[in-house]
Protein backbone atom coordinates (compact mmCIF):
# COMPACT_ATOMS: atom_id res chain seq x y z
CA UNK A 1 0.00 0.00 0.00
CA UNK A 2 2.70 2.63 0.78
CA UNK A 3 4.42 1.96 -2.57
CA UNK A 4 1.14 2.29 -4.36
CA UNK A 5 0.63 5.60 -2.60
CA UNK A 6 4.01 6.87 -3.72
CA UNK A 7 3.57 5.72 -7.30
CA UNK A 8 0.01 6.84 -7.88
CA UNK A 9 -1.24 9.24 -5.25
CA UNK A 10 1.41 11.86 -5.91
CA UNK A 11 1.36 11.45 -9.71
CA UNK A 12 -1.32 13.28 -11.66
CA UNK A 13 -0.91 10.92 -14.62
CA UNK A 14 -2.28 8.01 -12.61
CA UNK A 15 -5.41 9.19 -10.86
CA UNK A 16 -7.13 6.53 -8.81
CA UNK A 17 -10.46 5.98 -10.60
CA UNK A 18 -13.41 7.31 -8.65
CA UNK A 19 -16.25 4.94 -7.75
CA UNK A 20 -18.79 7.23 -9.44
CA UNK A 21 -18.47 10.05 -11.96
CA UNK A 22 -19.70 13.43 -10.87
CA UNK A 23 -21.92 15.30 -13.31
CA UNK A 24 -21.99 19.07 -13.05
CA UNK A 25 -25.34 19.51 -14.78
CA UNK A 26 -28.48 17.60 -15.58
CA UNK A 27 -29.16 17.14 -19.29
CA UNK A 28 -32.42 18.57 -20.61
CA UNK A 29 -33.77 15.14 -21.54
CA UNK A 30 -33.18 11.44 -20.88
CA UNK A 31 -34.68 8.25 -22.29
CA UNK A 32 -35.41 6.99 -18.79
CA UNK A 33 -35.41 8.77 -15.43
CA UNK A 34 -35.09 6.58 -12.35
CA UNK A 35 -36.07 8.10 -9.01
CA UNK A 36 -34.09 6.67 -6.12
CA UNK A 37 -30.41 5.62 -6.09
CA UNK A 38 -30.89 2.68 -3.76
CA UNK A 39 -30.17 -0.91 -4.69
CA UNK A 40 -33.40 -1.31 -6.69
CA UNK A 41 -33.09 1.88 -8.73
CA UNK A 42 -29.41 1.36 -9.49
CA UNK A 43 -29.97 -2.31 -10.37
CA UNK A 44 -32.62 -1.27 -12.89
CA UNK A 45 -30.19 1.31 -14.33
CA UNK A 46 -27.47 -1.35 -14.51
CA UNK A 47 -29.61 -3.89 -16.38
CA UNK A 48 -31.02 -1.19 -18.70
CA UNK A 49 -27.45 -0.34 -19.69
CA UNK A 50 -25.97 -3.84 -19.70
CA UNK A 51 -28.78 -5.91 -21.18
CA UNK A 52 -30.62 -3.38 -23.35
CA UNK A 53 -27.91 -0.87 -24.26
CA UNK A 54 -30.01 2.01 -22.93
CA UNK A 55 -27.52 4.40 -21.35
CA UNK A 56 -29.19 7.79 -21.74
CA UNK A 57 -30.52 7.24 -18.24
CA UNK A 58 -30.45 9.44 -15.18
CA UNK A 59 -30.82 8.27 -11.60
CA UNK A 60 -32.07 10.99 -9.23
CA UNK A 61 -31.37 10.73 -5.52
CA UNK A 62 -32.54 13.14 -2.84
CA UNK A 63 -29.86 11.98 -0.35
CA UNK A 64 -26.88 9.80 -1.15
CA UNK A 65 -26.34 6.44 -2.85
CA UNK A 66 -27.71 3.53 -0.83
CA UNK A 67 -28.64 5.77 2.11
CA UNK A 68 -32.24 4.60 2.36
CA UNK A 69 -33.52 1.12 3.05
CA UNK A 70 -30.65 -0.42 1.06
CA UNK A 71 -28.32 0.56 3.90
CA UNK A 72 -30.86 0.01 6.69
CA UNK A 73 -31.92 -3.61 6.30
CA UNK A 74 -30.45 -6.64 8.09
CA UNK A 75 -28.90 -8.00 4.84
CA UNK A 76 -30.68 -11.36 4.77
CA UNK A 77 -31.15 -13.15 1.44
CA UNK A 78 -33.52 -16.11 1.11
CA UNK A 79 -36.30 -17.48 -1.09
CA UNK A 80 -38.39 -19.65 1.26
CA UNK A 81 -41.62 -17.75 0.74
CA UNK A 82 -45.17 -19.00 0.88
CA UNK A 83 -46.94 -18.17 -2.38
CA UNK A 84 -45.89 -19.65 -5.75
CA UNK A 85 -45.48 -16.09 -7.12
CA UNK A 86 -43.19 -15.18 -4.25
CA UNK A 87 -41.13 -18.37 -4.33
CA UNK A 88 -40.45 -18.19 -8.08
CA UNK A 89 -39.59 -14.51 -7.89
CA UNK A 90 -37.23 -14.68 -4.92
CA UNK A 91 -35.61 -17.88 -6.20
CA UNK A 92 -34.65 -16.07 -9.40
CA UNK A 93 -33.19 -13.36 -7.17
CA UNK A 94 -31.12 -15.83 -5.13
CA UNK A 95 -29.77 -17.25 -8.42
CA UNK A 96 -28.78 -13.79 -9.61
CA UNK A 97 -26.98 -13.11 -6.31
CA UNK A 98 -24.57 -16.00 -6.88
CA UNK A 99 -22.28 -14.39 -9.46
CA UNK A 100 -22.92 -10.76 -8.61
CA UNK A 101 -19.52 -10.18 -6.96
CA UNK A 102 -17.78 -11.37 -10.11
CA UNK A 103 -20.13 -9.40 -12.31
CA UNK A 104 -19.26 -6.19 -10.42
CA UNK A 105 -15.62 -7.04 -9.71
CA UNK A 106 -16.46 -5.98 -6.16
CA UNK A 107 -16.55 -8.14 -3.05
CA UNK A 108 -20.10 -8.18 -1.69
CA UNK A 109 -19.12 -10.40 1.26
CA UNK A 110 -21.88 -12.77 0.16
CA UNK A 111 -21.87 -15.48 2.81
CA UNK A 112 -24.03 -18.57 2.67
CA UNK A 113 -25.05 -19.26 6.26
CA UNK A 114 -28.26 -21.30 6.27
CA UNK A 115 -31.49 -19.83 7.61
CA UNK A 116 -33.72 -21.20 10.38
CA UNK A 117 -37.26 -19.94 10.91
CA UNK A 118 -38.13 -21.19 14.38
CA UNK A 119 -41.51 -22.63 15.32
CA UNK A 120 -42.65 -22.36 18.94
CA UNK A 121 -46.20 -23.60 18.44
CA UNK A 122 -47.95 -26.40 16.56
CA UNK A 123 -49.65 -23.92 14.27
CA UNK A 124 -46.31 -22.31 13.39
CA UNK A 125 -44.91 -25.76 12.64
CA UNK A 126 -47.87 -26.41 10.36
CA UNK A 127 -47.10 -23.20 8.42
CA UNK A 128 -43.46 -24.30 8.17
CA UNK A 129 -44.53 -27.61 6.61
CA UNK A 130 -46.74 -25.74 4.17
CA UNK A 131 -43.91 -23.40 3.21
CA UNK A 132 -41.45 -26.30 2.89
CA UNK A 133 -43.80 -28.15 0.50
CA UNK A 134 -44.44 -25.08 -1.66
CA UNK A 135 -40.69 -24.45 -1.74
CA UNK A 136 -39.79 -28.02 -2.68
CA UNK A 137 -42.42 -28.02 -5.39
CA UNK A 138 -40.61 -25.11 -7.03
CA UNK A 139 -37.16 -26.64 -6.48
CA UNK A 140 -36.18 -24.41 -3.55
CA UNK A 141 -34.10 -26.10 -0.86
CA UNK A 142 -36.28 -25.98 2.30
CA UNK A 143 -37.11 -28.59 4.90
CA UNK A 144 -38.68 -28.87 8.33
CA UNK A 145 -36.17 -29.91 10.99
CA UNK A 146 -36.46 -30.77 14.66
CA UNK A 147 -35.18 -28.80 17.65
CA UNK A 148 -32.02 -30.91 17.82
CA UNK A 149 -30.93 -29.59 14.41
CA UNK A 150 -31.38 -26.03 15.68
CA UNK A 151 -29.35 -26.81 18.78
CA UNK A 152 -26.59 -28.36 16.68
CA UNK A 153 -26.40 -25.35 14.35
CA UNK A 154 -26.48 -22.81 17.21
CA UNK A 155 -25.20 -24.55 20.35
CA UNK A 156 -25.55 -21.43 22.51
CA UNK A 157 -29.35 -21.37 22.13
CA UNK A 158 -31.70 -22.12 25.01
CA UNK A 159 -34.00 -24.46 23.12
CA UNK A 160 -36.77 -23.99 25.70
CA UNK A 161 -36.56 -20.16 25.39
CA UNK A 162 -36.74 -19.61 29.11
CA UNK A 163 -39.28 -22.41 29.47
CA UNK A 164 -42.28 -20.59 28.09
CA UNK A 165 -41.78 -20.76 24.31
CA UNK A 166 -39.93 -24.03 23.61
CA UNK A 167 -38.67 -24.47 20.05
CA UNK A 168 -40.61 -27.35 18.47
CA UNK A 169 -38.86 -27.29 15.13
CA UNK A 170 -37.82 -25.00 12.33
CA UNK A 171 -38.00 -24.38 8.63
CA UNK A 172 -34.42 -24.79 7.44
CA UNK A 173 -33.44 -23.03 4.24
CA UNK A 174 -29.85 -23.91 3.30
CA UNK A 175 -29.37 -21.14 0.67
CA UNK A 176 -30.10 -18.42 3.26
CA UNK A 177 -27.28 -15.86 3.11
CA UNK A 178 -26.10 -12.43 4.13
CA UNK A 179 -24.28 -9.83 2.03
CA UNK A 180 -22.81 -6.41 2.58
CA UNK A 181 -25.77 -4.22 1.67
CA UNK A 182 -24.13 -0.91 0.74
CA UNK A 183 -21.69 -2.71 -1.55
CA UNK A 184 -24.69 -3.96 -3.55
CA UNK A 185 -25.76 -0.38 -4.28
CA UNK A 186 -22.17 0.63 -5.02
CA UNK A 187 -21.65 -2.33 -7.35
CA UNK A 188 -24.80 -1.69 -9.34
CA UNK A 189 -24.14 2.05 -9.29
CA UNK A 190 -20.57 1.74 -10.52
CA UNK A 191 -21.58 -0.78 -13.20
CA UNK A 192 -24.29 1.57 -14.47
CA UNK A 193 -22.03 4.63 -14.19
CA UNK A 194 -19.23 2.99 -16.20
CA UNK A 195 -21.72 2.23 -18.96
CA UNK A 196 -22.80 5.86 -19.21
CA UNK A 197 -25.73 6.18 -16.80
CA UNK A 198 -25.70 9.46 -14.86
CA UNK A 199 -26.26 9.30 -11.10
CA UNK A 200 -27.27 12.63 -9.57
CA UNK A 201 -27.17 12.71 -5.79
CA UNK A 202 -28.55 15.59 -3.72
CA UNK A 203 -31.22 16.05 -6.38
CA UNK A 204 -34.79 16.01 -5.18
CA UNK A 205 -37.83 15.34 -7.34
CA UNK A 206 -40.36 18.13 -6.81
CA UNK A 207 -43.01 17.12 -9.32
CA UNK A 208 -43.80 14.91 -12.27
CA UNK A 209 -45.20 16.44 -15.41
CA UNK A 210 -48.14 14.33 -16.63
CA UNK A 211 -50.10 15.45 -19.68
CA UNK A 212 -53.15 13.55 -21.00
CA UNK A 213 -52.24 10.55 -18.86
CA UNK A 214 -48.65 10.36 -20.13
CA UNK A 215 -45.36 11.21 -18.43
CA UNK A 216 -43.67 14.19 -20.09
CA UNK A 217 -41.00 15.24 -17.64
CA UNK A 218 -39.71 15.55 -14.11
CA UNK A 219 -39.27 18.73 -12.06
CA UNK A 220 -36.22 18.53 -9.84
CA UNK A 221 -34.46 20.78 -7.37
CA UNK A 222 -31.85 21.33 -10.09
CA UNK A 223 -34.14 22.01 -13.04
CA UNK A 224 -36.59 20.39 -15.42
CA UNK A 225 -35.90 17.18 -17.34
CA UNK A 226 -38.06 15.97 -20.18
CA UNK A 227 -38.56 12.23 -20.48
CA UNK A 228 -41.27 9.76 -21.45
CA UNK A 229 -40.37 7.09 -18.93
CA UNK A 230 -40.02 7.37 -15.17
CA UNK A 231 -39.27 4.48 -12.84
CA UNK A 232 -40.05 5.14 -9.20
CA UNK A 233 -37.98 3.05 -6.75
CA UNK A 234 -38.11 5.07 -3.54
CA UNK A 235 -39.40 2.65 -0.86
CA UNK A 236 -40.70 4.74 2.05
CA UNK A 237 -41.16 7.85 -0.06
CA UNK A 238 -43.42 6.09 -2.59
CA UNK A 239 -46.67 7.73 -1.38
CA UNK A 240 -45.12 11.19 -1.81
CA UNK A 241 -44.21 10.45 -5.43
CA UNK A 242 -47.58 8.79 -6.13
CA UNK A 243 -49.27 11.98 -4.95
CA UNK A 244 -47.40 13.87 -7.70
CA UNK A 245 -48.88 11.62 -10.40
CA UNK A 246 -52.27 11.35 -8.67
CA UNK A 247 -52.27 7.55 -8.42
CA UNK A 248 -53.92 5.89 -5.43
CA UNK A 249 -52.35 2.90 -3.75
CA UNK A 250 -52.70 0.82 -0.58
CA UNK A 251 -49.10 1.55 0.44
CA UNK A 252 -48.65 2.78 3.99
CA UNK A 253 -45.45 3.62 5.84
CA UNK A 254 -44.35 2.18 9.17
CA UNK A 255 -40.79 2.37 10.45
CA UNK A 256 -38.82 -0.86 10.78
CA UNK A 257 -36.05 -0.68 13.34
CA UNK A 258 -32.88 -2.70 13.72
CA UNK A 259 -29.74 -2.64 15.83
CA UNK A 260 -26.27 -4.14 16.16
CA UNK A 261 -24.31 -5.20 19.21
CA UNK A 262 -20.66 -4.55 19.88
CA UNK A 263 -18.42 -6.95 17.90
CA UNK A 264 -17.84 -10.29 19.64
CA UNK A 265 -16.03 -13.51 18.74
CA UNK A 266 -17.76 -15.54 16.02
CA UNK A 267 -20.23 -17.92 17.64
CA UNK A 268 -23.34 -17.81 15.45
CA UNK A 269 -23.07 -19.15 11.94
CA UNK A 270 -26.69 -19.48 10.77
CA UNK A 271 -29.36 -16.81 10.53
CA UNK A 272 -32.13 -17.34 13.10
CA UNK A 273 -35.63 -15.97 12.87
CA UNK A 274 -38.47 -16.34 15.32
CA UNK A 275 -41.80 -14.97 14.18
CA UNK A 276 -43.46 -15.68 17.53
CA UNK A 277 -40.76 -13.95 19.58
CA UNK A 278 -40.32 -11.18 16.98
CA UNK A 279 -36.58 -11.66 16.73
CA UNK A 280 -34.18 -12.18 13.91
CA UNK A 281 -30.47 -12.39 14.43
CA UNK A 282 -27.29 -13.09 12.51
CA UNK A 283 -23.64 -12.35 13.13
CA UNK A 284 -21.86 -10.12 10.63
CA UNK A 285 -18.36 -10.71 9.30
CA UNK A 286 -17.21 -8.01 11.75
CA UNK A 287 -18.63 -9.96 14.68
CA UNK A 288 -21.56 -7.65 15.39
CA UNK A 289 -24.90 -9.26 16.05
CA UNK A 290 -27.37 -7.83 13.56
CA UNK A 291 -30.83 -7.90 15.10
CA UNK A 292 -34.31 -6.91 14.10
CA UNK A 293 -37.82 -7.34 15.42
CA UNK A 294 -41.11 -6.27 13.89
CA UNK A 295 -42.63 -3.16 12.42
CA UNK A 296 -43.30 -0.16 14.60
CA UNK A 297 -46.96 -0.16 15.63
CA UNK A 298 -48.03 3.06 13.94
CA UNK A 299 -47.56 5.08 10.76
CA UNK A 300 -44.55 7.38 10.66
CA UNK A 301 -42.61 9.10 7.87
CA UNK A 302 -39.35 9.36 9.72
CA UNK A 303 -36.36 7.33 10.80
CA UNK A 304 -36.22 7.96 14.54
CA UNK A 305 -35.45 4.99 16.75
CA UNK A 306 -36.92 4.19 20.16
CA UNK A 307 -35.91 2.66 23.47
CA UNK A 308 -39.16 0.65 23.43
CA UNK A 309 -37.77 -1.22 20.45
CA UNK A 310 -34.49 -2.12 22.16
CA UNK A 311 -36.27 -3.21 25.33
CA UNK A 312 -38.79 -5.35 23.45
CA UNK A 313 -36.23 -6.98 21.19
CA UNK A 314 -33.64 -7.70 23.87
CA UNK A 315 -36.24 -9.19 26.22
CA UNK A 316 -37.00 -11.88 23.64
CA UNK A 317 -33.39 -12.17 22.54
CA UNK A 318 -32.33 -13.06 26.09
CA UNK A 319 -34.92 -15.82 26.19
CA UNK A 320 -33.16 -17.43 23.24
CA UNK A 321 -29.59 -16.50 24.22
CA UNK A 322 -29.36 -15.75 27.97
CA UNK A 323 -25.56 -15.42 27.78
CA UNK A 324 -25.92 -12.20 25.76
CA UNK A 325 -27.02 -10.27 28.84
CA UNK A 326 -23.62 -8.59 29.19
CA UNK A 327 -23.27 -7.68 25.53
CA UNK A 328 -23.73 -4.00 24.71
CA UNK A 329 -25.93 -2.55 22.02
CA UNK A 330 -23.73 -0.45 19.77
CA UNK A 331 -26.17 1.38 17.54
CA UNK A 332 -29.74 1.32 16.31
CA UNK A 333 -31.57 2.85 13.39
CA UNK A 334 -34.82 2.73 11.43
CA UNK A 335 -35.97 2.63 7.83
CA UNK A 336 -39.32 3.63 6.39
CA UNK A 337 -40.99 0.44 5.18
CA UNK A 338 -43.56 0.78 2.40
CA UNK A 339 -46.09 -1.83 3.50
CA UNK A 340 -48.90 -3.42 1.50
CA UNK A 341 -52.00 -5.22 2.81
CA UNK A 342 -50.94 -8.60 1.37
CA UNK A 343 -47.20 -8.34 2.12
CA UNK A 344 -46.35 -8.60 -1.58
CA UNK A 345 -44.75 -5.77 -3.57
CA UNK A 346 -46.44 -3.41 -6.03
CA UNK A 347 -44.55 -3.51 -9.31
CA UNK A 348 -44.93 -2.70 -12.97
CA UNK A 349 -47.12 -0.43 -15.03
CA UNK A 350 -49.51 2.10 -13.54
CA UNK A 351 -52.56 4.01 -14.85
CA UNK A 352 -50.14 6.77 -15.95
CA UNK A 353 -48.45 5.88 -19.24
CA UNK A 354 -44.67 5.82 -18.87
CA UNK A 355 -44.74 5.78 -15.06
CA UNK A 356 -43.48 2.51 -13.61
CA UNK A 357 -43.46 1.46 -9.99
CA UNK A 358 -41.06 -0.70 -8.02
CA UNK A 359 -42.54 -0.33 -4.56
CA UNK A 360 -44.34 -1.99 -1.70
CA UNK A 361 -41.04 -3.51 -0.66
CA UNK A 362 -41.83 -3.11 3.02
CA UNK A 363 -39.61 -5.36 5.06
CA UNK A 364 -38.58 -7.74 2.28
CA UNK A 365 -36.84 -5.64 -0.40
CA UNK A 366 -33.09 -6.18 -0.04
CA UNK A 367 -33.02 -9.82 -1.08
CA UNK A 368 -35.04 -8.95 -4.19
CA UNK A 369 -32.66 -6.24 -5.42
CA UNK A 370 -31.20 -8.11 -8.42
CA UNK A 371 -34.45 -9.59 -9.71
CA UNK A 372 -36.26 -6.27 -9.27
CA UNK A 373 -33.64 -4.49 -11.33
CA UNK A 374 -33.84 -7.13 -14.01
CA UNK A 375 -37.64 -7.35 -14.23
CA UNK A 376 -38.16 -3.59 -14.01
CA UNK A 377 -35.60 -2.97 -16.78
CA UNK A 378 -37.57 -5.42 -18.93
CA UNK A 379 -40.85 -3.74 -17.98
CA UNK A 380 -39.59 -0.24 -18.78
CA UNK A 381 -38.06 -1.25 -22.13
CA UNK A 382 -41.05 -3.28 -23.37
CA UNK A 383 -43.74 -1.20 -21.68
CA UNK A 384 -45.25 -4.46 -20.45
CA UNK A 385 -44.91 -6.24 -17.13
CA UNK A 386 -42.25 -8.97 -16.94
CA UNK A 387 -43.93 -12.42 -16.52
CA UNK A 388 -42.39 -12.82 -13.03
CA UNK A 389 -44.11 -9.70 -11.69
CA UNK A 390 -47.64 -9.99 -13.09
CA UNK A 391 -48.85 -11.18 -9.65
CA UNK A 392 -47.60 -7.94 -8.13
CA UNK A 393 -49.46 -5.38 -10.24
CA UNK A 394 -51.25 -2.40 -8.69
CA UNK A 395 -54.47 -3.61 -10.36
CA UNK A 396 -54.71 -6.64 -8.09
CA UNK A 397 -56.36 -4.59 -5.34
CA UNK A 398 -59.06 -3.17 -7.62
CA UNK A 399 -59.70 -6.71 -8.84
CA UNK A 400 -59.79 -8.20 -5.33
CA UNK A 401 -57.01 -10.61 -6.38
CA UNK A 402 -54.44 -10.28 -3.59
CA UNK A 403 -51.24 -12.30 -3.42
CA UNK A 404 -51.17 -13.06 0.32
CA UNK A 405 -47.43 -13.35 0.97
CA UNK A 406 -47.17 -14.19 4.64
CA UNK A 407 -43.65 -15.59 4.32
CA UNK A 408 -42.43 -12.00 4.55
CA UNK A 409 -40.08 -10.80 7.26
CA UNK A 410 -41.26 -9.10 10.45
CA UNK A 411 -44.81 -10.19 9.87
CA UNK A 412 -46.64 -12.09 12.57
CA UNK A 413 -48.21 -15.28 11.26
CA UNK B 1 -41.11 6.74 26.15
CA UNK B 2 -43.68 8.54 24.07
CA UNK B 3 -46.71 9.86 25.94
CA UNK B 4 -50.17 10.05 24.43
CA UNK B 5 -52.98 12.00 26.03
CA UNK B 6 -56.06 9.80 26.43
CA UNK B 7 -59.24 11.94 26.67
CA UNK B 8 -60.48 9.69 29.50
CA UNK B 9 -57.31 8.67 31.38
CA UNK B 10 -54.96 11.54 30.71
CA UNK B 11 -51.30 11.15 29.66
CA UNK B 12 -50.27 7.51 29.32
CA UNK B 13 -47.27 5.75 27.68
CA UNK B 14 -47.84 4.99 24.00
CA UNK B 15 -47.34 1.26 24.60
CA UNK B 16 -50.78 1.23 26.26
CA UNK B 17 -52.40 2.35 23.04
CA UNK B 18 -53.43 0.59 19.87
CA UNK B 19 -53.30 2.38 16.52
CA UNK B 20 -56.15 1.76 14.11
CA UNK B 21 -55.34 3.97 11.13
CA UNK B 22 -56.74 7.09 9.59
CA UNK B 23 -60.40 8.04 10.05
CA UNK B 24 -62.05 7.32 6.69
CA UNK B 25 -65.71 7.57 5.78
CA UNK B 26 -67.20 4.23 4.69
CA UNK B 27 -69.29 4.23 1.53
CA UNK B 28 -72.65 2.46 1.76
CA UNK B 29 -71.78 -1.18 0.96
CA UNK B 30 -75.23 -1.77 -0.53
CA UNK B 31 -74.90 0.96 -3.12
CA UNK B 32 -71.15 1.45 -3.62
CA UNK B 33 -69.68 0.22 -6.91
CA UNK B 34 -67.00 -2.49 -6.80
CA UNK B 35 -64.36 0.11 -7.62
CA UNK B 36 -65.48 2.48 -4.88
CA UNK B 37 -65.58 -0.38 -2.38
CA UNK B 38 -62.09 -1.62 -3.34
CA UNK B 39 -60.85 1.96 -3.02
CA UNK B 40 -62.28 2.11 0.51
CA UNK B 41 -61.01 -1.32 1.56
CA UNK B 42 -57.47 -1.12 0.18
CA UNK B 43 -56.30 2.35 -0.74
CA UNK B 44 -54.72 4.63 1.84
CA UNK B 45 -53.52 8.16 2.01
CA UNK B 46 -49.92 7.09 2.57
CA UNK B 47 -48.38 10.56 2.21
CA UNK B 48 -47.15 12.40 5.31
CA UNK B 49 -49.21 15.15 6.91
CA UNK B 50 -51.42 15.93 9.90
CA UNK B 51 -53.97 13.10 9.95
CA UNK B 52 -57.02 12.22 12.05
CA UNK B 53 -56.46 8.73 13.39
CA UNK B 54 -58.28 6.16 15.48
CA UNK B 55 -56.47 5.18 18.67
CA UNK B 56 -57.57 2.96 21.53
CA UNK B 57 -56.36 3.00 25.12
CA UNK B 58 -56.34 -0.78 25.53
CA UNK B 59 -56.53 -1.19 29.36
CA UNK B 60 -59.74 0.84 29.44
CA UNK B 61 -60.88 0.08 25.87
CA UNK B 62 -61.32 3.78 25.17
CA UNK B 63 -61.53 4.68 21.49
CA UNK B 64 -60.77 8.25 20.48
CA UNK B 65 -59.34 10.42 17.72
CA UNK B 66 -55.80 11.76 17.64
CA UNK B 67 -54.67 14.41 15.20
CA UNK B 68 -51.05 13.63 14.54
CA UNK B 69 -48.30 14.90 12.28
CA UNK B 70 -47.06 11.65 10.71
CA UNK B 71 -43.79 13.21 9.57
CA UNK B 72 -42.71 14.69 12.90
CA UNK B 73 -44.56 12.22 15.15
CA UNK B 74 -46.17 15.06 17.10
CA UNK B 75 -49.71 14.67 18.41
CA UNK B 76 -51.60 17.92 17.83
CA UNK B 77 -54.69 17.01 19.91
CA UNK B 78 -56.82 14.10 21.08
CA UNK B 79 -60.59 14.01 21.58
CA UNK B 80 -63.61 11.71 21.52
CA UNK B 81 -65.30 10.98 18.21
CA UNK B 82 -68.41 13.10 17.89
CA UNK B 83 -70.04 11.71 14.77
CA UNK B 84 -72.64 8.95 14.63
CA UNK B 85 -71.43 5.65 16.05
Amino acid sequence: MPWRLLRFALNKKHPEPRMFNFHEKLKSSYDVVIIGAGGHGLAAAYYLARDYGITNVCVLEKGYIGGGNTGRNTTIIRSNYLTPEGVKFYDESVNLWQDLSEDFDLNLFYANRGHFTLAHTDSALRTMRWRAEVNKHYGVDSEVVGPEAVKEAAPMIDISCGGHAPILGALYHAPGSVARHDAVAWGYGRGADQRGVEIHQQTEVLGIDVQAGKVKGVKTSRGYISTNKVLCAVAGSTPRILKMVDVKSPIYIHPLQAMVSEPIKPWLDPILVSGSLHVYISQSARGELVMGASLDPYELHGTRSTLDFVEGLTTHMLEMFPFLSNVKVMRQWAGMADMTPDFAPVMGKTPVEGFYLDSGWGTWGFKATPVCGKTMAHTVVNDSDHPLITGFSLDRFRNYALTGEKGAASVGH
Amino acid sequence: MKILNCPLNGPRPVSEFYYWGEVRPMPNPATASDDAWADYVFNRNGAPGVKKEWWCHTPSNTWFIAERDTEKDVVVRTYFYEGEA
